[in-house]
């Protein structure tokens, strides 16, 4: 959704073909090497390796890091660049971002959320003290029985988790019943306790929050802040708020089907067998959403009004143009995959498709999509007809006329910049 | 119709819970259920059955307790729903206990029953709506409604925490490489071929199930991954209990997992409630058809590494073996026969049990009812005399169950009735007999 | 008066039963879309296979493991049917009110299955007594059900012999017939009409979704 900013300005633009490296070597030089991550410019390649002397290392672009680990997992590149990776020595765990260990470390450590911008990195802790968040290295000071979950906000500054604040007995329902479970933003939980707390969203200036709670064993609602709606329903989904905002809007089961609720009341006046994932344009105004309008049916719902294709297995969260007058979504139907742009459906089908990519304007979508094991380029409905044994997801230049492909072929790196009009023909 | 008593049993899930009813709930929960979430089958249902007593024959517990009339189909549908129908909702809490004992721990909504009414009646899915009264009421034997706390706090059924699951998956590709040295757990691998998925309780205490399948796969030369995050879970006592909206988030998790991380298809460990609720009854509550990915049981994945060659056997199994159909993937998906056909390959010993297929007995453990706990366990035993003599009389040594419940319900029954044979998992088989090539082996 | 019932309770009866028959028809096609999961699963093939495998005598397990009471099923069934139409005075009685005419069967044929009905009937009011699993779920109402059937036997029997007074005796038994009748859709004789959609519905989950045999 947030993709093709200007920040890709001092990108190597220029069209052509680059072997950033060879990764046949590697195999050579080390006993194991994991799954391939890449930079979001194309000019890094890293997976995790197994030394010889059975110490784990992420090795970028054929050169390892100088910190060995007995264990180093979940390695990823964050949005500016750097490379982040869990790693244990001594049976103490840590997070390392561009070979530099945080300083504090933990019996474990999970969960890896980096903000938009990549500067901000939070991750689930757990020391012998209990469960908490660490954020950019620094944890929270208050711990709990369990976290178990990882939220950060837009501007990457506050975390949030929901948290048990008491134990209970093994098969203690009836002090379930009553509630034990909270939200804490920074550490500080809700005073408000419920059976479970799930799903919590920011605001986008970070100053409220949002979840899915449960009073009782029976009723499901949203909470802003601590304070549930008055209305109570069967079952919820995930909150979201409208960007700019204290409106929080949600699914919930309603005695009529599933509904969009803003604040706890109907948003629009359908309701579906099913309907998750709303999402809102970058500017604020379009809510699009995943829906169910008839039992095994699936589409999107764009402010109210449903898509006329509908596809029998599953439509994914639907995903913004920049420019927010186009909606993309992919889709499975029938047995394979395939995307749908403002309605229409494209008309090739894959084994697997990733969620499109538009350029800045919102003229052009592409998508990393695979068949037979091969990885494509396709483009405004066209497949580009070179495969890959490899591939992430494309990018656009800012001024939407070049895309850059991230991919791998006979084992070598390549980083390569198209003209659009090359691949649309 | 001077029926022995039947023993009694304090459980707090409903001693406890039932303190706190009153009749305007029970009344007021009881017509919603009625007229917001049934429809056709109750009504018709209702309408069809003309109590003939057919489906008698199909039932375990009916067979094991000398034919006693309370543990018939409809006899159990009588003392449950037609009552509750009858009286409006107006019944009592002592009533909808007893509701509970037997909606949650004397039937397995195995739908042996179903193949036996000449009506086809679906009596699985009418007790299964006295469960979601009851449920909804707060009756839940504990241990059961503990089951479903987990699930809908950690979306696991064993209150498995984040950080222990990851652990534990470190922890068994360590111990696979023992066997197999390449022996990988990718986590979090986008765009892998299987999603493998399991129940809470390897994590928890079958960890060795786990290491086993990574020997599997990296012999079968699988792409394959596992979540380092919520939704390695595909089982679902949520779906048992009655407690359709944690169901439903459960099985969402499940699949959404999957999806998130591009897998073509969900293979799942050896469960039978688990492939129940992840295909039907999950699907079916969220608005999908089918599942929104390819799901096949491990049934259907071991006969496919095997069929296809990717995994060689180096030597046969030697010991007697029969097996364990379990009723939510033969009656519910008839792999019976590729079952069959798997064991057949890796095992030179195999005895057919009588009753086999979709007509074979449930483990008695299934539906929940394992989950209700100890306080139940004695009659669960007793309820299933007639699997220990299907046993028996195939005088194998080792029962193989591809089915986490009727693993441990016929450990149960293999030890309530000194049966002296041993049960294991597919999985165990076939690490032992596959052909490790060398330059995999530690 | 036997004009009258003759003349107007055959023909509400048969209103009664058509359009209480369409009724429950129409529910269970509504009721069945409000469930929302019936239609989407259903395929012809495996209602048919379903159905089959539970008409044919012997087609399903139970039906050899309970082979008596399949074989007083089947007959009674059969018989239940057959005899309303095509007993020769139902035949000449209808043909004679409104033209068309059927082949019927001769009268002593009718008399036998009209005692193996009733001797069916006893044997299920002998399985009602004497089995406890059924005994167990019988309610006065299933007793009074078995008289609703037996009734236009018995009295239709009696009146053939020309035991007691033969036109009150046929008054009772158009009674008895038209009250059997109308009761078919509202009572559990709708089984009657909603046998071969539980079947369909039962043998298309178990065939086309979960792949395997319900008999």
């Amino acid at each position: 959704m947030h993709q093709a900013r200007e920040w890709n300005g001092d990108w190597d633009w220029e069209t052509g073909s680059r072997v950033i490296a060879d990764t046949k070597p590697w195999n050579e030089s080390y006993s194991e090497i994991h799954e391939f991550v890449t930079s979001r410019d194309g000019e890094k390649i890293a997976a995790v390796v197994k030394t010889e002397d059975d110490t784990h290392v992420p090795c970028v672009n054929g050169q390892p890091w100088s910190n060995t680990f007995e264990k180093a997992w979940s390695l990823r590149f964050c949005p500016d660049g750097r490379l982040f990776c869990f790693a244990m020595n001594d049976d103490e765990w840590t997070a390392v971002v561009d070979d530099e260990p945080w300083e504090e470390t933990f019996d474990f450590v999970w969960n890896p959320q980096i903000s938009l911008d990549g500067r901000t990195l939070a991750v689930n802790v757990r020391s012998p003290e209990g469960y908490g968040i660490a954020l950019n290295g620094r944890s929270w000071e208050q711990r709990f029985v369990e976290a178990r979950s990882c939220v950060l906000s837009p501007d990457g500054l506050r975390t949030a988790a929901n948290v048990q604040m008491e134990s209970l007995a093994e098969g203690d329902i009836l002090g379930f019943a009553k509630g034990v479970w909270s939200l804490a933003v920074d550490g500080r939980p809700w005073d408000a306790r419920f059976l479970n707390v799930w799903g919590c969203t920011f605001s986008d200036d970070g100053e409220s929050v949002a979840a899915e709670v449960r009073p009782n064993l029976i009723e499901q609602t949203i909470a802003v802040d601590g304070k549930p709606w008055e209305q109570r329903f069967k079952a919820v989904w995930e909150p979201v708020f409208r960007p700019g905002t204290r409106d929080v809007i949600a699914p919930a089961l309603t005695g009529e089907g599933w509904k969009l609720l803003v604040n706890g009341k109907p948003l629009w006046d359908r309701s579906f067998t099913q309907v998750w994932h709303q999402t809102f344009s970058p500017d604020r105004r379009i809510v699009a959403a995943v829906a169910c309008p008839e039992f095994g049916r699936w589409t999107v719902v764009v402010d109210g009004n449903l898509w006329p294709c509908t596809f029998s297995h599953v439509v994914m969260p639907p995903v913004f143009s920049p420019d927010s007058r186009r909606i993309g979504a992919i889709f499975r139907d029938e047995g394979s995959w395939g995307l749908v742009v403002d309605r229409d459906p494209w008309p090739d089908r894959f084994d697997m498709i990733w969620d499109p990519v538009f350029s800045p304007d919102g003229d052009t979508v592409a998508v990393k999509a695979e068949k037979r094991g091969k990885y494509y380029l396709a483009v405004n409905g066209k497949v580009y007809p070179r495969a890959y044994d490899a591939m992430w997801d494309p990018q656009f230049s800012p001024d939407g006329s070049k895309i850059l492909v991230r991919a791998i072929a006979d084992g070598t790196f390549h980083r390569i910049v198209l003209p659009v009009s090359e691949v649309v023909g | 119709m001077g029926l022995p008593k039947l023993p009694k049993v304090s459980d707090p899930g409903l001693d406890e819970t039932a303190k706190m009813l009153t009749p305007q709930r029970i009344e007021e929960v009881i017509n919603r259920v009625i007229q917001k979430e049934t429809a056709a089958r109750l009504k018709v249902y209702m309408n069809t059955c003309v109590h003939c007593g057919l489906c008698s024959d199909a039932c375990h517990w009916f067979l094991s307790n000398d034919r006693d009339p309370r543990f018939s189909p409809v006899g159990k549908v009588k003392q449950t729903l037609w009552e509750i129908l009858r009286k409006k909702g107006r019944v009592d809490p002592d009533f909808l206990k007893e509701c509970s004992r037997i909606a949650h721990t004397e039937c397995n909504v195995c739908r042996r029953c179903s193949m036996y009414c000449p009506f086809g009646i679906d009596i699985a899915y009418l007790l299964l709506l006295v469960r979601r009264i009851c449920s909804l009421l707060g009756l839940v034997p504990q241990f059961l409604q503990d089951t479903v706390n987990s699930h809908a706090v950690t979306l696991n059924q064993m209150w498995v925490k984040q950080d222990e699951w990851i652990d534990t998956l470190q922890w068994q590709e360590e111990d696979a490489r023992d066997e197999v040295k390449t022996a990988r757990i990718p986590l979090d691998k986008e765009g892998a071929e299987v999603f493998y998925s399991i129940i809470g309780p390897e994590p928890k205490i079958l960890a060795q199930l786990i290491a086993n399948m990574a020997q599997i796969m990296t012999v079968g030369g699988v792409d394959w991954t596992m979540p380092s995050l919520d939704g390695w879970d595909n089982s679902n006592m949520a779906m048992y209990s009655g407690d359709f909206e944690t169901m439903g988030r459960v099985e969402r998790v499940h699949h959404e997992a999957a999806l998130r991380l591009k897998c073509r298809r969900i293979v799942m460990g050896e469960c039978g409630h688990a492939f129940r609720g992840a295909m039907y009854d999950g699907p079916k509550w969220l608005g999908w058809k089918e599942p929104p990915i390819p799901l096949i049981h491990a049934i259907d994945f071991y006969h496919e590494l095997l069929t296809s060659g990717r995994i060689k056997i180096k030597q046969k199994f030697e010991e007697p073996v029969t097996v364990q159909d379990p009723c939510n993937v033969v009656r519910g998906r008839g792999l019976g026969g590729k079952l069959r056909e798997i064991v057949r390959m890796t095992c030179a010993n195999f005895t057919e049990p009588e009753p086999g297929l979709e007509h074979n007995y449930c483990c008695g453990a299934g539906g929940g009812t394992i989950n209700c706990g100890p306080p139940w366990k004695p009659s669960r035993v007793k309820g299933n005399r007639v699997k220990a003599e299907q046993f028996e009389a195939t005088g194998a040594h080792i029962i193989i169950t591809p089915c986490h419940n009727c693993h441990s319900g016929i450990e149960d029954i293999v030890a309530g009735y000194n049966l002296g044979m041993h049960v294991k998992f597919f999985s165990e088989i076939l690490v032992q007999v596959m052909d490790v090539p060398e330059d995999l082996q530690a | 008066m036997y004009d009258l019932i003759s003349r107007y309770l055959v023909w509400i009866a048969f209103a009664v039963f058509v359009f209480g028959m369409a009724y429950q028809f129409i529910n269970l096609v509504i009721q069945a879309k409000r469930d929302k999961v019936i239609f989407p699963y259903m395929t012809w093939k495996h209602s048919f296979r379903s159905l089959l495998h539970w008409i044919v005598p012997f087609a399903s397990k139970n039906m050899r493991i309970r082979y008596e009471t399949t074989i007083v099923t089947f007959f009674f069934h059969l018989c239940v049917v057959l005899v309303p139409i095509f007993l020769t005075a139902h035949v000449v009685m209808f043909s004679f009110a409104w033209g068309p005419s059927w082949s019927s069967l001769s009268a002593s044929v009718t008399e036998w299955i009209t005692i193996l009905v009733l001797l069916a009937l006893v044997f299920f009011l002998l399985r009602r007594l004497m089995l406890p699993e059924v005994r167990f779920v019988t309610y006065p109402s299933d007793y009074v059900l078995l008289a609703v059937a037996a009734a236009p036997f018995v009295t239709g029997f009696i009146a053939r012999h020309q035991w007691f007074d033969y036109e009150t005796m046929v008054l009772i038994h158009m009674i008895a017939g038209a009250i059997m009748l109308m009761a078919i859709p509202f009572t559990r004789l709708s089984h009657m009409l909603f046998f071969p959609f539980t079947r369909a519905y039962m043998g298309s989950e178990f065939g086309a979704v979960r792949n395997a045999r319900d008999w």
